[in-house]
């Protein structure tokens, strides 16, 4: 078994408050059943939402600026962590995600072993 | 916009503990799993506390339960954040709990109605389990599901705080060693681990129903709260047996005569003199409605007898009517499945309504091993008084009076004693 990270853009902010509209509430429900469902057959390693602005740091001086001022359909706004039998099945279950009727799109990276 | 006193507060607070916070309990074990239960117990303690600080000097909630909920979720909420907390959670849905796309909204689900009535039926499984003992099993479900303090319990048990405070420490200790899950039993364990379930209520609604405890109150509760756990089980179809619903139509006739049990005084008044109007006529037809539910399938339980019997009795308009032939024949029936001083006795009392006094007395006598029992003695006692042989019918219940401690019990075997002289 392999774990695969799923970096989400674009698709809805999930960062707002559910409780904010009847529709986030609704996009929340969706995201948490499909969640719920790779829980439920032990899929699922870990997830977070992230929020959609922050800092960057870069270059030896450590330049802080505000960030990271991509494009909302470029931006990243969560992950989530799975186990699979290899990127194929990680691909199958991915396509379960409700970003897709957002208008968004999902990344599906294997998490890379660092050899001594 | 009511602006209640101190004592309205109280009292209301007080209803709600008993039926909230057993609920709230089953939800957070749940949730974090049953061997960090003291965590669930303390955050429904700081809800309570909370609740009591607030009300008292604002505005009642609309609704006071979900107030409740909402506060209890989301100490729970706070709790699972701190990374220490969380590495404790090992479920089935910890993936959910710990991601912050989901625990939230997870959390709102697990208060939700269903998934309350899952998790305090999930709870009774937990706290039958069979490594545990009936006793512990006992206390374990009047304080975690029925809200019941420590103290409480110990009154139930007519023994002291500590005794139960020790009993309560030691289960939890073994359902960590024994690492005890509040997972559902698999379905070739379900109708076993259901079975251990139901004698525990049935041991609950006997502790309410036949105790000598001298507080009214406390009986009630006890069984009141075995009869709103029976409920849950008819209502899942995993648990809901027709014996299950056996044993709640028993509880049910048991519980019509509650009122015209004790007389003003708070003495016993034997089913002969029960004032039958006193009888509450819903919970009997409560009763016949549970047991013709429980009619189906092809297995009978001592339940169904019991009820049978229980039925005959709750159903007949007077003393006299009583079909006592049908009852003795249901008695031959409990007896021919297994041993029970207890039924034995029974069934000589209704033999005697039968075939006599005389053939009662005898069949009695022949019961060995039970001559140190208060219940026997009086029962010996009262055949003979029937039989007009006020000599022996004294002798047993003089010894009787020895046998107990219960005021009710002894202020009725006092009233015998004087009727024989």
């Amino acid at each position: 078994m392999e774990k695969f990270m799923y970096l989400f853009r674009g698709g809805v902010n999930h960062a707002h408050n559910a409780a904010d509209s009847e529709a986030a509430a609704k996009n929340m429900q969706a995201w948490a059943a499909w969640m719920g469902d790779l829980a439920k057959k032990g899929i699922m390693v870990g997830a977070d939402p992230l929020q959609p602005t922050g800092k960057v740091v870069t270059g030896t001086k450590k330049v802080v600026t505000d960030g990271p001022f991509a494009e909302v359909k470029e931006m990243v706004g969560g992950y989530l962590i799975v186990n699979a039998k290899d990127i194929n099945e990680a691909v199958e279950f991915s396509k379960g995600c409700p970003i897709f009727a957002e208008d968004g799109n999902v990344e599906v990276r294997p998490i890379q072993k660092m050899e001594m | 916009m009511s602006e209640p006193n101190d004592k309205e507060v109280n009292k209301l607070v007080d209803h709600l503990f008993r039926h909230e916070s057993g609920k709230m309990v089953a939800v957070l074990t749940r949730v974090f799993g049953f061997s960090n239960i003291e965590q669930a117990e303390d955050i429904v303690q700081d809800t309570l506390i909370r609740a009591l600080e607030t009300w008292r000097f604002g505005k009642m909630p609309q609704n006071p339960q979900a107030w409740l909920y909402r506060t209890a979720k989301n100490k729970a909420i706070d709790l699972i954040r701190r990374e220490q907390v969380k590495h404790k959670i090992v479920n089935d849905i910890a993936p959910l709990l710990k991601s912050e796309y989901t625990l939230a909204p997870k959390m709102t689900e697990m208060f939700t109605e269903n998934e309350v009535r899952d998790s305090e039926l999930r709870m009774m499984f937990a706290c039958c389990h069979p490594s545990i003992s009936y006793e512990a099993q006992l206390t374990l479900i009047l304080k975690t599901l029925c809200g019941l303090s420590v103290k409480e319990i110990g009154s139930a048990f007519l023994t002291n705080e500590e005794t139960i405070q020790k009993r309560l420490y030691r289960t939890k200790e073994k359902i960590k060693t024994e690492h005890i899950t509040l997972d559902y039993p698999g379905a070739d364990a379900m109708q076993a681990r259901t079975d251990t379930v139901l004698k525990a209520l049935y041991l609950l609604f006997n502790e309410g129903y036949n105790s000598s405890h001298p507080e009214k109150l406390i009986r009630e509760d006890l069984c009141e709260e075995a009869i709103r756990l029976t409920i849950l089980l008819t209502e899942n179809p995993k648990t809901n047996y027709p014996h299950t619903n056996a044993l709640l139509a028993l509880m049910c006739y048991h519980t019509s005569r509650f009122e015209s049990r004790l007389d003003d005084k708070g003495f016993i008044v034997l089913l002969k003199d029960q004032d039958r109007t006193k009888w509450n006529r819903f919970l009997i037809k409560k009763g016949n409605d549970y047991l013709n539910q429980s009619a189906t399938g092809d297995t009978i339980h001592d339940y169904h007898i019991e009820a049978a019997i229980a039925s005959e009795h709750a159903n007949a308009e007077l003393y006299e009517a009583t079909n006592w032939q049908m009852i003795l024949q249901l008695y031959n029936t409990l007896l021919s499945r297994g041993n029970n001083p207890i039924v034995q006795i029974n069934r000589c009392l209704v033999l005697a309504e039968v075939e006599g006094y005389e053939k009662a007395i005898n069949e009695l006598l022949q019961i060995k091993g039970f001559d140190e029992n208060c219940y026997y003695n009086t029962s010996l006692g009262e055949m003979y008084m029937k039989n007009a042989n006020k000599e022996r019918a004294k002798h047993y219940f003089q010894k009787a009076l020895m046998l107990t401690s219960s005021s009710a019990e002894i202020e009725l075997i006092r009233r015998k004693l004087a009727d024989c002289n």
